[in-house]
């Protein structure tokens, strides 16, 4: 069940991609301390997920409430089998829980059939994979205006050049992905991610298939489409490194959020995570 | 290596049955073909044996001549021979009997059945019918000229009882008979589907012309007579036109037209079971093909775990083969199952079938297993070989790709020279005279064949302008997913090239079937067009070859407003010890039929006499005949006519309704024992009108079978048979380009298997189910498409070689651009059907697990 009430303007919502005010953190089962902040954008309310039946039963999420704050960068760390993944998947809308409730843009994602939830991904959330998933047929261009050509809409050209300029794309926007190196995919894919605007950016181990300079340079990217288009983002990742960049950290283990901080040093995420693992 | 190869097939359930199917449909055409011919042919011969059931030996006519088609039915033979056979001392008995062909009317007056399917018989009714392969079921034998006895299935089936009237009509007007007793012919109600008439001896006799003839004499010996002594008793009695057979012999020869009617049939089957089998082929080349490169890196950890070249080779084989095996078992009996249906819808369309079973010969189960064994062994030779090049370090190198086949450079050269043989082989085929038929069939086919594999290999070059040009309007009304189809169809140019291929072999003999089959109507209409002057035609009704009895012309003579009636019939004859067809006209065919003379004038047909002809231009031109020169022409029934040119006609190239020498009515009669006509024209006073209709049709009220139409619906009614054998071959080549369905079908199932991660990602970004069906549609359809325009312009360019070779015959070249059209509207809607399964696995992706999947 809903508990609160969004108080954000509904407007900036549903437009994203102007900067938004910077919110605190907010996790639900401490709502009392942070009373009228940043409204949330996806916010997630007692989630279970369970994976088979009976003895074979696997319980990824036991009982997760998380609110992902507008304009922030949250990076969700956990040892293998904690859940990150199952929560980023139920939060971008790609899974559906076992019980508890996700509100996406202020829809609750429950009651909505597939086409219904794939129109909410399409609106509202935008992707980054670890193996980049470009088409290898179409141009580093044509894959970044991908979503919009599946929502039907035409590109803004202008914004597509702004984009390809921020990402730094530049003169590699009419190759094709097998003449493109590793990160210059993760660059179009990031792009592709921003076109349309999304409410929330969901990266899965984005820097997982990249050397370490690359990571460097792919995450600076990411900082920077949060600090300047206040890209509210969630990035699933296992490296510290990663994470330090981060406006907020949760930490998962065995299903459950155990630690949420702030920005920190990628040397005190770590020590966390190590915490986090020898519980 | 066998093991893991049988597991493997195992575990790819989906695609090892797809890949069957592309077998059994072939096997199942080369099954029923065996089957249904063999259980007919049984059954016909069963047929004639019981014809001469308690008959020792049988006199018939002979024709004097044997022609190429062996067609002409003998005439009859004088009665005087059966006194003496009588006296032999051999003989026990000897009967006469006349053999003909008549029809019985419904109720309504109706012809029941069609032309050729009434059987007409003569017999004695007082003699002893221990000869008679008829039995009396109830009732008597018909006596006198007001009686008949008709076949059980006839008299149940329409409701006729004993002491009933019913119409019957032979060569004759329609005449009422009292039904005297109704008969069976051995455990059957009828032959075939033919129904049965018996009429008193004298009565058929006058019926069909035959005073004092018989159509055959039946002799049974005296006890302890061999066949041989009875034969060489009744021998010397014979003339030159008549013969005597043993009953097994004669049984052997009768049926020996309708065996070898069935062989063309079965060949003709296995000739269309041979094409899918083909298709087939290639569909299963096609998916080893991709298999082989998706399974690279199973393939390499086998090579890195010890497996030899030899081994992966076996491996790649032996699984094809195990899917030819088990599809061709499928197909065997799934062709069972066919022949099974046909002989029970031709027993529901009338055709009284014995139930004495299938015949299912051990020959059917080799062949059928063995040739689809064959093909699938056959077809997996090119991947397995290519999948031997796997180099074991694929195991571990991330996005290797299959080594490039060491001929890959010479494709484009190899396919310029296969296509080229295959033009040269097919011209040769077409444009050589003097080639044995059994030689040129195999050319052509040699050279289709090779052209389509030419195709297959230079259609990866065309692969992307047509995938352009033919996914555009599902691209600009598509939306992505048309787009993304598009783009999606030339990513592996081979693979759709080969899917395709599959396709256009289906449709280029389609649209070659068409093309040539309206360049045969187009001529045949100009040639009716040029020809008729006629206002009316009479005909049996029943499209072409139907000959109608020559009595119609004197009754519709009579109608009131008729102002001439000519009639045109024809035989077969030898000239020199060829074949050629004459025909008999009278002295008003140029009032019917515009001739163009090349020698002589409208007034030639009046003065034809007892011994003038004319001759086509064609055939004078090859002989070197002109006014004056003498022919020699010898007849079926034994006669040498000595004929005489006085005229040589050129009609047009669409053909005419002359044969190579014409001659007058009387000549004709007096040689030939068929006096049936192939047209009767009438011209009436004030040309056709409805009026004029009725009065004709009123005056041909007694023979049901005569037709009256106009221009217009004579050559309609002309080339129905045409239409119907094309309805035919298009359903016949339909097999195979739903074989190459499955093909399509297995493309995109492994296509979708290949890309399932990248599924995964459009449907995170928002791609709906709907829109990723859609996507996989327009793929199917584009490759459809590009099959279908490949198998269009393969089909009228051997159309447009073809119809220059049948120039001569006045075929012309004529594209049926609504037919061409309604065929690639079919390859829509195939490919449609074809991406229901494949876009229903995409579509029901698990997003997150494509996302994982590597």
């Amino acid at each position: 069940m809903r508990t609160r009430v969004i108080q954000s303007d509904q407007d900036e919502v549903a437009t994203n991609g102007h900067p938004a005010t910077s919110g605190a953190v907010q996790v639900l089962d401490r709502p009392q301390e942070h009373e009228a902040v940043a409204a949330p954008v996806v916010s997630a309310h007692e989630l279970t997920r369970q994976f088979g039946v009976d003895e074979t039963a696997v319980q990824a999420l036991r009982g997760v409430s998380v609110d992902v704050t507008k304009g922030e960068l949250t990076a969700v760390m956990g040892p293998s089998g904690s859940g990150k993944s199952t929560l980023m998947h139920i939060l971008a809308g790609l899974d559906r829980p076992t019980t508890g409730d996700v509100w996406i843009a202020d829809t609750e994602i429950g009651g909505l059939n597939d086409t219904q939830l794939t129109k909410l991904r399409r609106e509202h959330i935008g992707f980054i994979f670890q193996f980049f998933n470009l088409l290898p047929m179409l141009t580093a261009e044509e894959n970044i205006v991908l979503p919009l050509r599946i929502a039907g809409e035409k590109p803004d050209a202008d914004w597509v050049e702004e984009l390809t300029a921020a990402v730094g794309l530049g003169d590699r926007i009419s190759h094709r992905p097998s003449e493109l190196s590793g990160g210059q995919q993760q660059r179009v894919a990031i792009a592709r991610a921003l076109v349309s605007k999304p409410t929330v950016m969901f990266a899965d181990e984005p820097t997982g298939n990249l050397d370490s300079t690359t990571s460097g340079e792919i995450l600076s990217l990411l900082r920077e489409s949060v600090s300047s288009y206040g890209q509210t983002t969630v990035m699933v990742t296992h490296e510290a490194q990663a994470a330090a960049i981060a406006d907020r950290v949760l930490f998962l283990a065995d299903g459950l959020i155990v630690e949420d901080i702030g920005s920190s040093s990628a040397h005190d995420i770590l020590k966390t995570l190590e915490a986090v693992t020898a519980r | 290596m066998i093991g893991v190869a049988l597991k493997g097939l195992l575990g790819r359930k989906l695609r090892a049955t797809l890949t069957a199917f592309a077998i059994v449909l072939g096997v199942a055409m080369v099954s029923g073909a065996f089957v249904l011919t063999d259980t007919l042919g049984k059954t016909f011969d069963g047929i004639y044996s019981d014809s001469y059931k308690s008959t020792d030996a049988v006199i018939s006519s002979k024709l004097a001549i044997k022609t190429s088609d062996g067609s002409t039915d003998a005439p009859a033979f004088s009665a005087d021979v059966l006194n003496k056979v009588e006296r032999l001392p051999a003989v026990r008995i000897a009967q006469g009997a006349i053999e003909d062909e008549s029809r019985l009317v419904d109720k309504n007056g109706n012809a029941i059945g069609k032309a050729n399917e009434g059987l007409a018989l003569g017999i004695d009714p007082s003699g002893d019918q221990a000869l008679n392969p008829l039995k009396l079921v109830e009732g008597q034998w018909p006596r006198g000229d007001g009686q008949i006895a008709i076949d059980r299935s006839t008299a149940e089936e329409q409701h006729f009882a004993l002491g009933q009237t019913v119409g019957a009509f032979g060569d004759g007007p329609l005449t009422k008979y009292r039904i005297s007793g109704v008969v069976s012919f051995g455990s059957e109600g009828s032959i075939a589907g033919s129904s049965i008439s018996v009429f008193d001896l004298a009565t058929a006799q006058r019926l069909f012309d035959k005073q004092g003839k018989f159509d055959l004499i039946r002799v049974g010996a005296d006890e302890g007579v061999s066949d041989t002594e009875l034969i060489g008793q009744i021998r010397p009695l014979l003339s030159e036109t008549t013969q005597v057979k043993t009953a097994a012999a004669q049984a052997a020869a009768d049926s020996k037209e309708t065996q070898d009617g069935l062989n063309v049939f079965k060949y003709f089957l296995l000739g269309f079971g041979g094409i899918a089998l083909f298709v087939g082929g290639f569909v299963i080349a096609n998916t080893l093909a991709i298999t082989v490169a998706q399974r690279m890196r199973e393939l390499a950890t086998l090579r890195t775990l010890g497996a030899s070249r030899r081994q992966v080779l076996g491996s790649v084989v032996l699984e094809s083969v195990t899917i030819g095996i088990l599809g061709s078992i499928i197909g065997l009996f799934v062709g069972l199952g066919i022949a099974a249906g046909l002989t029970t819808l031709l027993r529901a369309t009338g055709i009284d079938l014995p139930s004495n079973g299938l015949v299912f010969s051990t020959r059917t189960i080799v062949v059928s297993i063995g040739i689809g064994t064959l093909i699938a062994l056959l077809a997996s030779l090119r991947p397995a070989l290519r999948a031997t090049r796997v180099e074991p370090i694929a195991a571990v190198r991330e996005g290797a790709v299959l080594p490039p086949s060491r001929f890959a450079r010479y494709t484009p050269l190899a396919s310029a020279a296969v296509g080229l043989i295959a033009i040269a082989l097919f011209a040769y085929g077409v444009f050589m005279s003097g080639v044995d038929l059994k030689v040129r069939i195999a050319i052509l086919v040699t050279g289709v064949l090779l052209m389509f594999v030419g195709v297959a290999m230079i259609a990866s070059r065309v692969v992307r302008p047509l995938a352009y040009v033919l996914g555009a309007p599902g691209a600009r009304f598509g939306g992505s997913a048309g787009s993304l189809a598009r783009q999606n169809a030339v990513r592996n140019p081979a693979r759709t090239a080969s899917t395709a291929a599959a396709v256009m072999i289906g449709l280029a003999l389609i649209a070659f079937v068409a093309t040539i089959g309206q360049g045969y109507k187009s001529s045949f209409s100009s040639a009716v067009d040029e020809l008729f002057l006629g206002d009316y035609s009479l005909s049996a009704g029943t499209g072409d070859g139907e000959q109608l009895t020559n009595k119609v012309a004197q009754a519709v003579a009579k109608a009131p407003g008729v102002e001439e009636v000519s009639e045109v019939r024809s035989g077969k004859a030898k000239v020199g010890g060829k074949t050629v067809l004459v025909t008999g006209v009278d002295q008003n065919v140029a009032k019917v039929i515009d001739m163009t003379w090349s020698t002589g004038s409208a007034s030639i047909p009046g003065q034809l006499g007892r011994h003038g002809a004319f001759v086509l231009k064609r055939y004078a031109d090859d002989h070197s005949l002109e006014f004056g020169s003498p022919l020699s022409v010898k007849t079926p029934t034994g006669k040498t006519l000595g004929l005489e040119v006085i005229a040589v006609v050129d009609p047009p190239k669409g053909g005419s309704p002359f044969g190579e020498i014409s001659v007058s009515t009387a000549t004709f009669d007096s040689g030939f024992a068929n006096h049936g006509n192939d047209l009767t024209l009438v011209n009436v006073r004030g040309g056709p009108s409805e009026k004029n209709t009725a009065a004709l049709e009123k005056s041909l009220a007694a023979f049901p079978a005569a037709k009256v139409e106009t221009r217009e619906q004579f050559k309609s009614s002309r080339t129905k048979d045409l239409e119907q054998s094309l309805q035919i071959l298009y359903a016949l080549l339909g097999l195979s380009v739903i074989v190459s369905l499955f093909g399509v079908i297995n493309t995109l199932v492994l296509s979708v298997f290949e890309r399932t991660r990248e599924l995964g990602m459009l449907r995170a970004i928002g791609m709906t189910r709907r829109q990723v069906r859609r996507m996989i549609r327009h793929e199917s359809v584009v490759t459809a498409l590009i099959g279908a325009t490949l198998g269009i312009a393969v089909g009228i360019f051997l159309a447009v070689l073809t119809t220059a070779a049948l120039s001569k015959y006045g075929v012309v070249f004529a594209v049926p651009y609504g037919t061409l059209a309604v065929f690639v509207g079919v390859a829509i809607l195939a490919g449609v059907l074809a991406a229901i399964l494949p876009a229903k696995r995409a579509s029901r992706l698990n997003i997150l697990e494509a996302l994982q999947y590597e």
